[in-house]
């Protein structure tokens, strides 16, 4: 995964709550794989009219938006469905970074696995930077290590978990990490089995097995 | 002395293989469900050329996907939706992972199936990348929903890295009066707090009301514990939880069932545990509740009126108000019993167990529905069952179609859809935008006050039929 320190692009406006994953992926793009690209199916719905027309005044469709690296939303971003597919949607069309006052929880691990920092500020801040682009993308400063957002006079603060910022910051990947303690993870579940013997209790049942 | 836990921190510690110096816990996995949905995971596995850590303890279940008129494979007229399901069987084969697939008869939601085999059990920590994973949480075992890299982590590993949650108590007391289920406890404590309001934290449920609850109506509403933004609901187990599972395919038996019974028995936070948050709720404040709105927060009782935001001073949430209003095609004011429906779902892993159908069947008997709908059993030993006791033939007498069991209209992944502009009165979880196809509008509900909609032909307050 591609670390990220500093992001210095333009960023779009989106001010709307409540973006759950099913608005930024809907389910029935879902059977595609990745290598066909996410990016076009990135808030489908809202960036296109019942004909299928893409909705010009839609910030997605500005044509500085495929430039963007930032999204700025309001409160509850990514709630709902655990799909990263919503992940992969915004990722995909070149996003590095979302800000907004709160995340969905599952959303934002998701995030973190894929590169994608899920920056949450306060309501007032989230305002404030939304007032700042207007209706259409404008460069915002992100900085990881300070944790700071900036454009023109205006600064303001960022929160992430200490973990995830340090995964992001060196764009690391968890299973290897994971993989490191394998000797540790052999004994658990060795003790832990031994502990449990109800758990090995499986049943008679039909089962496929490699063939 | 040792620390008062609650139950989360004890099921939490008995998982924790190591913590990272910056805190994060490494856990063991007991049960991890993949679905059609897991094919990217499976991918990102092949691409790294790694194999299934333990296929013993992960469990394929085909329900996203699956046909509901037919059981048949080849019956699916989308290749990419028959595609979907062949590519679980085959990565559940290539590693060695039991599948309950399409024509086997334990098929079914995977959160309906799991409790149902007994694979669910009290103090296990169980993951699926579906947010509903909550569930679980029913039978006091740490359960929560995970993304597609997460789910490839467990495949690899059977282990994940996680940040302990903040704990909060929701506390229920007193009697449900008749009519009040599960469903409108969750919507009402969503509508109290908002879809983010538990954000960060695992939620306990207790109290008198809570423990009076069936095994089927705390898994409803461990459900829907996600849908106001916490990590995962539980609930501890008691005489309610082990009468459900003895005997089921994977509980435990013999020596092995008295052992486990003797650990479920400590399975409970102890009297002066705190938590960082404690919310009660009065039975009695608790009305059949429906939602108007594009989140599952915008909820009401049935007798009340839409807001209008011609009226609500926080200036964010009128916008909020207004632009669900438009999208639901509703007037400010509008009385909810006056809202005509177009059609009704009785299904998902929220309300299609047997208990559900038989709600609504009790609502539904000697009469037709004024609109078309569907009811999906949860799973297709549900089906069985709803046919022994002759509820398939209450609802086809009602004029509703009688499916296979599958997730079905609560995602329209299989083709199952709400036309758009059309409004579904529905048991499901999400009355997100398009949530049920594009344009559809959903109104979330419990299962005998779906059957009371069907019956009048717009929202209707059960206890008045
Ligand atoms: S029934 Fe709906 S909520 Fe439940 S697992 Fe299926 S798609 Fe998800």
């Amino acid at each position: 995964m591609e670390p990220i320190k500093i992001i210095d692009a333009p960023a779009c406006p989106l001010p709307l709550a409540n973006v759950d994953t099913d608005q930024l992926i809907p389910a029935r793009f879902m059977k595609e794989p990745r290598s066909v690209g996410y990016g076009r199916f990135l808030l489908h719905d809202l960036r296109h009219d019942e004909s299928g027309r893409p909705v010009e005044t839609f910030i997605l469709n500005h044509p500085q938006a495929t430039q963007a690296k930032t999204l700025v939303a309001r409160r509850n971003f990514g709630a709902g469905s655990s799909r990263e597919a919503a992940v992969y949607a915004l990722v995909d069309f070149g996003l590095r970074c979302v800000i907004a006052p709160s995340f969905g929880d599952i959303f934002a691990s998701n995030a973190v696995n894929n590169g994608l920092l899920p920056a949450t500020v306060s309501e007032a801040d989230a305002e404030a930077l939304l007032t700042a682009l207007g209706d259409a993308p404008g460069t915002l400063h992100v900085d990881l290590e300070t944790q700071r957002i900036s454009t023109g006079e205006l600064s303001v603060a960022f929160t992430i978990a200490p973990t995830w910022r340090t995964k992001l910051l060196n764009g690391w990947d968890d299973i290897d990490m994971t993989r490191q303690h394998a000797q540790a993870i052999q004994r658990f579940a060795g003790d832990y089995a031994n502990q449990r013997p109800w758990l090995k209790a499986t049943p008679v049942t039909k089962i496929i097995t490699r063939s | 002395m040792t620390m008062p836990t609650t139950l989360f921190d004890k099921v939490w510690d008995a998982h924790e293989i190591l913590r990272s110096e910056s805190g994060q816990s490494l856990l063991w996995i007991d049960r991890h469900f993949v679905h059609e949905g897991s094919f990217h995971a499976f991918n990102k596995l092949r691409d790294r050329g790694l194999g299934v850590a333990r296929p013993d303890l992960t469990f394929g279940i085909a329900d996203h996907y699956v046909p509901t008129l037919t059981r048949r494979l080849d019956a699916i007229g989308d290749a990419k939706v028959r595609s979907m399901i062949e590519q679980l069987t085959d990565n559940t084969r290539e590693h060695g992972i039991p599948l309950f697939g399409l024509d086997d008869p334990r098929q079914g939601i995977v959160h309906v199936l799991g409790p149902e085999q007994g694979l669910t059990q009290p103090g296990l920590l169980m993951v699926c990348g579906d947010s509903h994973t909550s569930t679980h949480g029913a039978f006091g075992s740490i359960a929560f929903g995970i993304g597609a890299s997460e789910v490839a982590h467990v495949l690899a590993t059977q282990t994940l890295w996680q940040s302990r949650p903040k704990q909060m108590r929701l506390t229920v007391e007193g009697e449900l009066s008749s009519g009040i289920t599960a469903k409108d406890i969750a919507l009402t404590w969503i509508a109290r707090l908002g879809a983010d309001g538990a954000r960060g934290h695992a939620i306990e449920y207790a109290g008198s009301a809570i423990r009076s609850l069936s095994m089927e109506a705390r898994l409803t509403l461990c459900n829907l514990t996600i849908e106001g933004g916490a990590r995962c609901g539980m609930i501890a187990p008691d005489e309610t939880t082990s009468a459900y599972l003895r005997n089921r395919p994977f509980a435990p038996r013999g020596e092995c069932w008295e052992q486990a019974q003797a650990y479920w028995q400590t399975l409970k936070s102890d009297a002066d545990a705190r938590f960082d948050r404690e919310v009660t709720l009065a039975a009695s404040e608790i009305a059949p509740t429906v939602t108007w709105g594009v989140s599952p927060e915008e909820a009401l009782p049935i007798d009340a009126r839409i807001p209008d935001p011609a009226h609500i001073e926080d200036l964010a949430r009128a916008r909020q108000v207004r632009d669900s209003l438009d999208y639901m095609g509703l007037a400010p004011g509008q009385q909810l019993t006056d809202i005509a429906i177009d059609r009704v779902f009785i299904g998902s892993c929220t309300n299609a167990r047997l208990e559900d159908l038989r709600a609504a069947a009790d609502v539904l008997k000697g009469h037709r529905s004024k609109v078309p709908g569907i009811v999906s059993p949860g799973s297709t030993q549900v089906k069985h069952q709803a046919e022994a006791e002759g509820l398939d033939a209450v609802f086809r007498e009602a004029g509703l179609e009688w499916r296979e069991s599958g997730c079905s209209m609560c995602v329209g992944m299989n083709g199952d859809l709400v036309p758009a502009g059309e409004r579904c009165a529905s048991t499901t979880n999400r009355n997100f935008k398009g949530r049920q196809g594009p344009g559809a509008r959903t109104h979330l509900m419990s299962p005998a006050m779906v059957a009371a909609a069907a019956v009048t032909g717009r929202l209707a307050d059960v206890r008045q039929l």
